[in-house]
């Protein structure tokens, strides 16, 4: 039980590569905290510093209000789940979650009292007289959970964790975790590339970049006001649509001449998420909306939904319309979002408005 | 190997068994001469089937010795030379486990040039610097000592760099996972690294064995006493120029002891790593 305190961390490496420019992130107690990015954000890096694993060049990591900069990853009571897996191959399933306890003295009897009902938590009690290299991806997966939890440490540190699992079962672990998490109560942090899973687990969603946070805060506040373009192009699946805008005669219009007339000061760019977008054959237009003349230039139907991909204001977008849709490629039709869901952004890709 | 044809079996065959035959015939010859008496060796041709001496050429050869090779029996000789094949092998193997050990997994200045002074003692053979080390070893009173046998010949720049290539394909990931279980440097290295270096300590155990076993240029020099010979050593001195001379027969039956040690040495720590290599797959 713990509250982490990230304070303008900075990692430099040897060589002037900088790959966190100073990041202060405040994880409550019991808070599951996901870092999101895409490779080299350093987002890795940044677990990494928490973990003790790599030293701190500026700033603090505090733990509780104190710093843990100096000390070692094992003083810092945390437990760490790897990409993959990091199993000690010639161990059995037992003595891989019993060995942290051993290197702590912990007593023979309290050991094996805990891996126990740690395996039966998670459902590795048949397992535990196995090797890992007899066991699937998910059971793996599963014992590396169960090193960290046996430990009952202050933090869990997740590094994409699910990442070498199948689609089907990433799911079903990713439930597993926040679970595990919730019932547990121990704070966690948890880098991912993947912004489902960082969507679906987060309590504080941190969106990195560049070695820089983006944006933190709620998942869903992150989803309906991103800060910037960068943000609202990462989070969401498919992507939010981003139409550049140009200064014309009669005021800010898109690409293909299209007026914006609703467009705020100093916007360089609308949004709009495919969701919030729709299609419209009549002539019934709503006045207080983004509409824009679109050909379709590919359907692509998922069962309960069907994405449009469009041309349209200039670029591409791709709109969401619900179960089947009669549309097919190459008619013309016209794409409306109300003004409540439209974002502006600036010239340089900060949120107006 | 499936859809072959009878012939090209035949012939695999064949040429497994004409290597078998180059290799083993030698051997068996030497067997074959040292079952027969001294007489029948001198006057060819020699037969080809062991003869009935066996029992009296092995009983002299092991327990006899007295007013032979200086008073040394084969026992002594064979306990002279797996003391110092072990002392080599095991020697070697915990000096360069170390090195690399340090090398790989330590951040210390100067790392990569204590790797390279390691790697060009690769270049430098033993007879080149066999002058200087063999007045080192009488100036520190080594000569005819097992410590004088063992210790120049014990560092590996060959085993330290096998060590290391092993090491490096341990993932990252399993070092900081012992980290975070709490695992220092000297935990790590015997709960972790030893244990999954198992297959690749057993297999070099057995190659510097045999290399310690077949020593012959260091023990000749090191060694003045008859006490402190090696097998390998004492066969030669066995054989004198006049070949009436020569007991043959107890040359075959030396010879053939000789071989015996480093046999069941690969036997044995083959059936340990084969399992090893079987076990460490995936």
């Amino acid at each position: 039980m713990a509250t982490v305190d990230l304070n303008e961390v900075k990692k430099v490496y040897p060589g002037g590569v900088e790959a966190v420019k100073g990041v202060s992130i405040a994880i409550p107690d019991k808070a599951l905290c996901v870092l999101v990015g895409p490779s080299g954000c350093g987002k890795s890096t940044l677990l990494r510093m928490i973990a003790g694993l790599e030293t701190i060049s500026a700033g603090t990591v505090a733990f509780d209000g104190k710093v843990v900069n100096t000390i070692g990853p094992t003083e810092r009571d945390i437990a760490m789940v790897f990409q993959n897996y990091a199993l000690y191959p010639h161990m059995k399933v037992y003595d891989n979650m019993a060995y942290g306890l051993r290197n702590r003295g912990t007593p023979r009897d309290e050991i094996d009292r805990r891996v126990r009902s740690t395996a039966e938590m998670l459902e590795l009690s048949g397992l535990l007289d196995r090797r890992p290299r007899e066991l699937s991806g998910g059971q793996r997966q599963r014992v590396a959970m169960g090193r960290a939890v046996v430990r009952d440490p202050k933090v869990f540190l997740f590094d994409e964790p699910l990442s070498n699992l199948d689609a089907k079962l990433r799911g079903q672990m990713r439930v597993e975790i926040k679970n595990l998490q919730r019932s547990l109560g121990v704070t966690s942090v948890y880098v991912t590339h993947d912004q489902l899973e960082a969507m679906t687990l987060a309590d504080v969603l941190v969106v990195m970049n560049g070695g820089l946070v983006e944006q933190s805060g709620a998942a869903l506040d992150i989803y309906e006001r991103p800060a910037s373009t960068f943000v609202a192009s990462f989070i969401g699946a498919p992507p939010m649509n981003l139409l550049p805008l140009v200064g014309g005669q009669a005021g800010p219009a898109l690409g293909d001449g299209t007026t914006v007339g609703l467009a705020p000061a100093g916007a360089a760019t609308i949004g709009f998420r495919p969701e919030d977008a729709d299609i419209e054959f009549g002539t019934d237009l709503p006045s207080d909306a983004l509409v824009l003349p679109a050909s379709v230039e590919a359907v692509e139907p998922v069962g309960a939904e069907s994405f449009l991909h469009c041309q349209a204001g200039g670029g591409r977008i791709v709109v969401r319309v619900a179960g089947r849709t009669r549309v097919s490629v190459g008619d013309r039709l016209r794409v409306v979002c109300v003004a409540a869901k439209l974002h502006w952004f600036d010239q340089a890709g900060r949120r107006v408005g | 190997m499936i859809g072959q044809s009878p012939l090209r079996i035949f012939i695999a065959h064949a040429m497994l068994l004409l290597g078998i035959v180059v290799v083993a015939f030698p051997i068996y010859y030497t067997f074959v001469a040292s079952t027969q008496t001294l007489q029948t060796i001198l006057k060819p041709p020699l037969p080809m089937l062991p003869g009935d001496q066996f029992w009296n050429n092995y009983g002299e050869a092991l327990f006899g010795g007295v007013g032979r090779m200086g008073g040394v029996s084969v026992g002594r000789l064979l306990l002279n030379t797996t003391i110092m094949a072990l002392g080599i092998a095991v020697g070697k193997i915990f000096i360069s486990i170390l090195s690399a050990y340090a090398i790989v997994f330590f951040r210390f200045p100067m790392r990569m040039v204590f790797f390279w002074l390691i790697f060009i003692t690769l270049m430098l053979p033993v007879e080149v610097r066999i002058l200087p080390t063999y007045k080192v070893m009488v100036e520190l009173g080594l000569i005819d000592t097992y410590a004088g046998l063992i210790i120049p010949l014990i560092a590996s720049a060959t085993a330290t760099l096998l060590f290391r290539q092993f090491f490096m394909t341990i993932p990252g990931e399993l070092l900081e996972a012992a980290r975070v279980d709490g695992a220092g440097p000297w935990r790590f290295f015997f709960d972790i690294l030893l244990p999954l270096s198992r297959t690749n300590i057993a297999a070099l155990f057995v190659i510097l064995f045999i290399y310690g076993w077949t020593q012959y240029l260091w023990p000749l020099l090191v060694t003045n006493s008859n006490d402190m010979n090696t097998i390998v050593i004492a066969l030669r001195k066995m054989v004198s120029f006049a070949d009436a001379d020569t007991q043959w027969h107890l040359v075959m039956v030396t010879a053939m002891l000789a071989i015996v040690p480093p046999i069941l040495v690969v036997v044995v720590m083959q059936r340990w790593f084969v399992r090893g290599l079987v076990e460490s797959e995936k």
